[in-house]
């Protein structure tokens, strides 16, 4: 039988592997995908207490489909930013954006 | 244990290796490309773990969201972003890479004995499948009740985000760059820029 700990040990995984990426990657896209993994790893715990905790109003899943309308915003967003970025210093190197740096 | 359970938990097995296989891809290998087809299959792993939640609506929108949209968008930024670039060799990055990969461990360590050490109230059976409801219904329901402003307001935050995109990825030339703008090669996009309709309207 499923158990909600088997789901939410995945989540946190899944966030852990978000979390490495965004810190150690230096493309700028591919810091774009570590975020979309940390953004799934959240809607997995959503589901699982929807499910196991909250049956009856599976309120869960509505805050998912909100989840993923944010995130689908911040893509497109991130992306024209990064686009933006390229253009002007040629590179998406992460280690390259410095400019509000100390 | 019974074969529908047995089956569920063949099937978990097996989309949550995937997951965590695809998406240790991502994030560690070196070409982007393979990084993005991963996420894509990341994406659908998930979907089925939701499935297994009795959440047949968030997977399919999932599928159509993730795996239909934002992939599609990030394999186009790496189409326009496609630089064989060699990367500057920064000093000690071994070391980022060992107290980021050390934080990440300590942090999934503490997230796990909190999950296992917690005492989840679970009820017994799932309400809405036994009751018969379809769970689109019920999402339905909460949609045009008592998440109607939120609702709304996601249209509202999906139109302000693609006027923003638009507004921040256009090219737009500066008056420096004129002389370049009369080249058309091959690869450049036929547009008028802002700049040179202004110029033009203020000399004559």
């Amino acid at each position: 039988m499923l158990q909600l700990q088997y789901f939410l040990l995945l989540g946190a995984a899944l966030f852990c592997i978000g979390i490495y990426g965004l810190v150690t990657s230096r493309n700028a896209v591919r810091v774009l995908m570590s975020i979309e993994l940390l953004l799934n790893a959240v809607n997995l715990n959503l589901m699982g207490f929807s499910n196991f905790l909250d049956s009856a109003e599976i309120k869960g899943q509505i805050f998912t489909i909100f989840v993923i309308t944010v995130a689908a915003a911040e893509a497109a967003v991130g992306l024209a930013i990064i686009l933006t970025i390229y253009r002007n210093r040629n590179t998406v190197d992460m280690e390259q954006f410095n400019l509000l740096k100390w | 244990m019974n074969l529908a359970e047995g089956v569920q938990v063949v099937s978990f097995g097996v989309l949550a290796t995937m997951m965590i296989v695809a998406a240790l891809g991502v994030v560690l290998l070196n070409s982007i490309v393979y990084s993005a087809f991963l996420l894509g299959g990341v994406f659908i792993s998930i979907s089925g773990l939701y499935i297994l939640l009795n959440a047949d609506f968030v997977a399919a929108a999932q599928i159509l969201i993730y795996v239909g949209a934002v992939n599609v968008l990030i394999l186009f930024a790496i189409m326009l972003v496609n630089k064989q670039e060699d990367y500057a060799p920064v000093a000690n990055r071994w070391l980022r890479k060992l107290a980021a990969g050390l934080v990440c461990i300590g942090v999934f360590a503490l997230l796990g004995t909190m999950v296992i050490a917690t005492d989840w109230q679970i009820e017994p059976t799932n309400l809405t499948a036994a009751a018969g409801i379809s769970s689109v219904v019920k999402i339905g329901q909460h949609l045009f009740s008592d998440f109607l402003l939120p609702f709304e307001l996601a249209s509202v935050l999906l139109l302000m985000a693609m006027v923003g995109a638009i507004v921040l990825a256009r090219r737009d030339f500066l008056p420096a760059d004129l002389s370049l703008t009369n080249q058309t090669t091959s690869l450049t996009l036929p547009e008028k820029s802002k700049e040179l309709a202004a110029l033009g309207g203020k000399t004559k």
